[in-house]
């Protein structure tokens, strides 16, 4: 039973004027991408970005119709069979897809293209919902864990096979739907402490990393029991850890290839590493953003951006077409806008009766958040370029779709969330 | 309490959002060498070479202009060449040139501009410039080389070149690497007139290097100012005729206008096409020029030395009659037994001596000049008096550089004192040891400029002005001559008539083959013994002016190896005075040209 009031008032009208003003600003800010001052095209002419994300912002807004006609009921039932789809998709752009930038991720229609991995992150957040939701899944067992391990982690596995390191660590972002419906924080902090011990390798020598992981395993140790049990569990541990550090030392070194190792490297030396390729696409785009200064440049008027000195600038790096043109205020205006996105759509998570919507809705959060955050580390030097798009910002049609439909989606369920018995 | 994670990951949204704004904080706000660095992406510096000061001469003829040329800059940072292949077929390189090339430009730096191929003609550039756009990282700078109208005059013109490392170094006036500077002649002496003012614009680039327009609206901009240019004294017809005539041959040719100093003419032989030292074969052509055993670059008016020979006498009797010694009436009894003579023996006068050209009149009058009896040792008293000759003979502007503006001079030598004390012991010389001088041989030794010079001093009847070959520069559309002043080298002027009347004779006793129907020539011939027994490779010498009154061109010619005086350069010098004063060679009988130019002044019986 629909309350009534009209269709349209249970939708939650801030997350779509939020939708919206980022879809608009972000409309503008590829324009400025990759406006030229010779040429002076207008903003809707469709032979560049601007004017085709214009025909992708058009097409999104189809998707949202159909979406909000469409049962909300729909989508729990289809998880299973979506997620099956999309691995099936997933193995066979593989073998038949169109490698680009050498990554085979693209599905090539005549001149329509398709990603896979973009809706595969959709497809895999109803199935994790609707296992999570399922009554005999217990977050705190490790059968559950391991399952939901699995659905998270079986895309990455066929997506690291394309390669498209970017798009696989996105699904990472499950972990926070995970933990929030029990996941023992130990994989959280298991799950950080490998990544420091990782990054720390990087930049220090393995002796000094064994060094530090057996102080911080004695101060653990005289902190904690000193019993027989606990010290030959650190003693485990310490050993595991140093063995983790050297086994990610070596595939650093001679596993990863050289490309890769100094994207990477590029982050902790940017004078030093690679001063043609990652280090200089670095170094633009951090002077493209320095030289915004406090209120940015004006719009069309960056001269990092206007000449073409930031590679990829409409789509990876987009961000410092922002920041050069509109400063410090630009960028923290939309960084305000996304937060407050992300912190309305764990709202909307936190309202839902039902225990798949709310998993679902804090999938959709962690998502965008992932993309949100790494796409900007990328762009200022905090993180490896990886090519993730920010959301709404960087031109691209499949990335525009999958969030849209990811969004409304929940919209949508949210919008029925009065109609659903309390499922705990 | 699960509700409670969501706070935990609302505040971990909250914290990374934090983290982003410091980060760019620090990025946008506090550092601001990202502004400078986004400056310097955009920003190209281009040199706006000057236009280089043209030469002009007496008559407004152009003798060097400009012409353009292109160097092919290259920014490494920013190359991007599809098909190296078509680009080394189009600018003519191997590919191993191209990676030479290449590696030394990202070594200097990646990027800064560097010049990747130098001197590109305007005909090359036409053909490429509409391919330039394949080639990311390459534009064109526009240069200006040197052209001349004709190929003459090479070795006083000079030539220009890069300024090099050691030039650069020393120098204070802000010049920068791959300037031009000029490097010998007009070109160097000049150089701070004709160089002009560099201009720099600063324009905003895009990453490819690609022109988006003048920075700040071309407010830092400067305008770069050509530079002036200059009126030469040179005849520019006039001297490619004297070429023409010096060719095939090794000598000189100077040709001054007297009452001026101004100096019409100024020929070396053999020399080089002046054509060939500019644009991009300078290098090669250079190497050529500079191995060519007969000494092209030798720029022979002012560095080739020779002994004056009979010229000279006119020296010795105008300071005879200026000191004394002897008259215009006086009769001097020659006889033939003190040193060989071509002329008989009898009383001579000034005029006569000059006329005949006699060795022992003139040993007698320099022997009244060095031992004039101021002491009874005979060893003191040619040294007083070789003192007082000394500085009388350089007093007419031999012994010392004659201060023409290209630089290279050398000063010829005039023996003095210290000289013969160094050669025999301190007053162990006299007269006697050193009589050689007087008919010009032994240790004197002049340049041709020197004779031309002289040849000045007589047209004037006593006095010259120093010898140049710029009158005057052109500034903001004004000429600006330069001011001289007149140099008299003796007391008195009045037996000059005598001399003049003397070395008329002379030209008709001794270079008969000089003559000219309509035209009088006042010279005097010279052989400049080679110090070879074998009198056909003696130099020939030439010292004119003409007409008798109010003269118009004073000129000494030199050629080498071509014996007696009075054929190659007598005939030499009167159809330059003759081209000069009647702009055209009158029809003879016999064709004096064709002879010239032929070259074949030794006869082949001897005589």
């Amino acid at each position: 039973m629909s309350r009534e009031g009209g269709f349209f008032s249970n939708l939650d009208w801030l997350t779509v004027f939020l939708y919206f003003i980022l879809v608009t600003l972000g409309w503008f800010n590829i324009y400025a991408s990759i406006y030229d001052p010779v040429q002076d095209l207008s903003i809707l002419d469709f032979s560049i970005n601007s004017g085709k994300q214009l025909l992708w912002i058009g097409s999104s807004a189809v998707l949202i119709i159909v979406i909000l006609l469409l049962d909300f009921r729909i989508y729990e039932s289809i998880a299973p069979l979506l997620y099956g789809v999309f691995i099936v998709l997933l193995i066979a752009v593989v073998i038949v897809g169109k490698e680009i930038n050498g990554a085979k991720a693209w599905f090539q229609f005549g001149a329509f293209r398709l990603q896979p991995s973009e809706l595969t992150k959709f497809a895999t957040a109803l199935l994790l919902a609707r296992y999570v939701s399922t009554n005999s899944v217990k977050l705190t067992q490790f059968k559950s864990q391991m399952t939901a391990f699995l659905i998270m982690l079986f895309p990455v596995g066929l997506i690291m096979l394309q390669p498209d390191l970017g798009s696989a660590l996105i699904f990472f972002s499950f972990m926070i739907p995970i933990f929030r419906e029990g996941l023992p924080p130990i994989y959280l902090i298991a799950g950080l402490s490998l990544v420091i011990v990782g990054t720390l390798t990087i930049i220090l020598p393995i002796q000094t990393i064994a060094i530090i992981l057996g102080s911080v395993g004695v101060v653990w140790v005289l902190l904690t029991l000193k019993s027989i049990k606990n010290i030959l569990l650190t003693l485990l541990i310490v050993g595991a850890s140093i063995g983790f550090a050297s086994g990610f030392h070596y595939a650093f070194e001679n596993v990863l290839p050289k490309y890769q190792r100094d994207r990477i490297l590029v982050i902790f030396y940017p004078d030093i590493v690679d001063p043609q390729g990652a280090g200089y696409n670095l170094n633009q785009s951090k002077i493209a953003i320095g030289s915004g200064g406090f209120a940015g440049k004006g719009f069309l008027d960056g001269t990092q951006t206007k000449f073409d000195f930031v590679p990829e600038q409409s789509t990876d790096f987009i961000f410092s077409t922002l920041a050069e043109e509109h400063g410090w205020l630009g960028s923290t205006f939309i960084i305000a806008l996304f937060i407050g996105l992300m912190m309305r759509i764990v709202f909307i998570a936190e309202r839902q009766k039902s225990q798949f919507a709310r998993v679902y809705g804090y999938s959709i959060a962690g998502i965008i958040f992932f993309h949100f955050t790494i796409n900007i580390a990328m762009t200022i030097g905090l993180f490896p370029v990886v090519g993730i798009p920010l959301p709404f910002f960087s031109y691209g049609g499949s990335s525009l779709w999958s969030f849209t439909i990811m969004l409304f989606v929940l919209l949508k369920i949210d919008m029925h969330r009065a109609q659903v018995l309390m499922r705990g | 309490m699960l509700e409670n994670r969501r706070y935990i990951i609302q505040i971990f949204f909250i914290f990374i959002g934090l983290v982003f704004l410091v980060r760019l904080f620090a990025l946008q706000v506090a550092d601001d060498t990202y502004s400078t660095k986004a400056e310097r992406n955009i920003l190209q510096r281009i040199v706006e070479y000057p236009f280089r000061g043209l030469i002009y001469d007496r008559n407004n003829e152009l003798i060097v202009y400009n012409e353009p040329m292109y160097d092919l800059m290259v920014v490494p940072r920013d190359i991007h060449i599809a098909d190296t292949t078509e680009f080394c077929r189009l600018f003519d390189i191997t590919r191993d040139e191209f990676d030479e090339r290449i590696k030394t430009t990202k070594r200097y730096s990646r990027v800064k501009p560097s010049i990747f191929l130098k001197k590109i003609s305007h005909e090359k550039y036409a053909q490429i410039q509409d391919q330039l756009y394949k080639f990311n990282g390459f534009y064109v700078n526009p240069r200006t080389v040197r052209r001349y109208s004709q190929p003459v005059l090479a070795n006083e013109l000079g030539y220009i070149g890069e300024i090099s490392p050691s030039q650069l170094a020393k120098d204070t006036s802000g010049y920068q690497g791959g300037d031009y500077i000029g490097i010998t002649g007009l070109e160097e002496y000049y150089e701070p007139e004709l160089r002009g003012v560099r201009g720099v614009s600063y324009k905003m680039v895009n990453v490819r290097g690609i022109d988006k327009g003048s920075y700040k609206n071309g407010a830092i901009d400067t305008v770069s100012v050509a530079g002036k240019n200059l009126i030469s004294t040179i005849d520019l017809n006039l001297q490619a005729y004297a070429e023409t005539l010096l060719a095939g041959k090794r000598g000189s040719i100077v040709a001054i206008e007297p009452s001026t100093g101004e100096v019409m003419v100024m020929a070396s032989a053999p020399s080089y096409d002046p054509n060939l030292l500019t644009g991009k074969y300078l290098g090669d052509n250079f190497e050529k020029i500079r191995s060519d055993t007969t000494s092209p670059l030798f720029n022979r008016p002012i560095m080739a030395t020779y002994p004056p020979g009979s010229i000279f006498k006119t020296v010795q009797a105008l300071i005879a009659l200026d000191v004394g010694v002897t008259t215009t009436e006086e009769q001097v009894k020659v006889d033939l037994t003190k040193i060989g003579d071509h002329a008989p023996a009898g009383n001579y006068d000034v005029v006569k001596g000059l006329r005949y050209s006699s060795n022992n009149y003139f040993r007698e009058i320099m022997r009244r000049l060095v031992t004039r009896g101021e002491s009874s040792n005979y060893f003191i008293d040619s040294r007083l008096g070789l003192e007082k000759w000394t500085a009388a003979v350089e007093k007419f502007g031999f012994g010392n550089r004659l201060g023409i503006d290209v630089h290279g001079e050398v000063t010829g030598k005039v023996p003095d004192v210290d000289y013969y004390d160094g050669i025999y012991g301190e007053n162990r010389w006299a007269y006697s040891n050193i009589q050689s001088l007087s008919i010009g041989q032994g240790e004197l030794l002049v340049t041709p400029l020197q004779v031309a010079n002289l040849a000045a001093i007589i047209a004037n009847r006593g006095y010259y002005i120093k010898p140049h070959l710029i009158r005057a520069v052109e500034e903001n559309d004004e000429v600006v001559p330069f001011k001289h002043e007149k140099i008299y080298p003796g007391n008195g002027t009045e037996y000059y008539p005598e001399i003049i009347e003397g070395m008329a004779q002379a030209v008709k006793q001794t270079a008969p083959r000089a003559i000219i129907n309509d035209i009088e020539i006042i010279g005097k011939t010279g052989t400049a013994e080679n110090g070879v027994k074998d009198e056909s490779l003696d130099h020939s010498v030439f010292m004119a002016f003409a007409p008798r009154d109010n003269p118009q061109i004073a000129i000494a010619v030199y050629v080498e190896n071509s014996g007696m005086g009075g054929r190659a350069a007598g005939m030499t010098a009167s159809l330059i005075i003759e081209k000069f004063l009647r702009g055209y060679i009158k029809k003879n009988w016999w064709n004096r040209e064709a002879y010239v130019l032929k070259g074949d002044f030794i006869d082949k019986e001897v005589n």
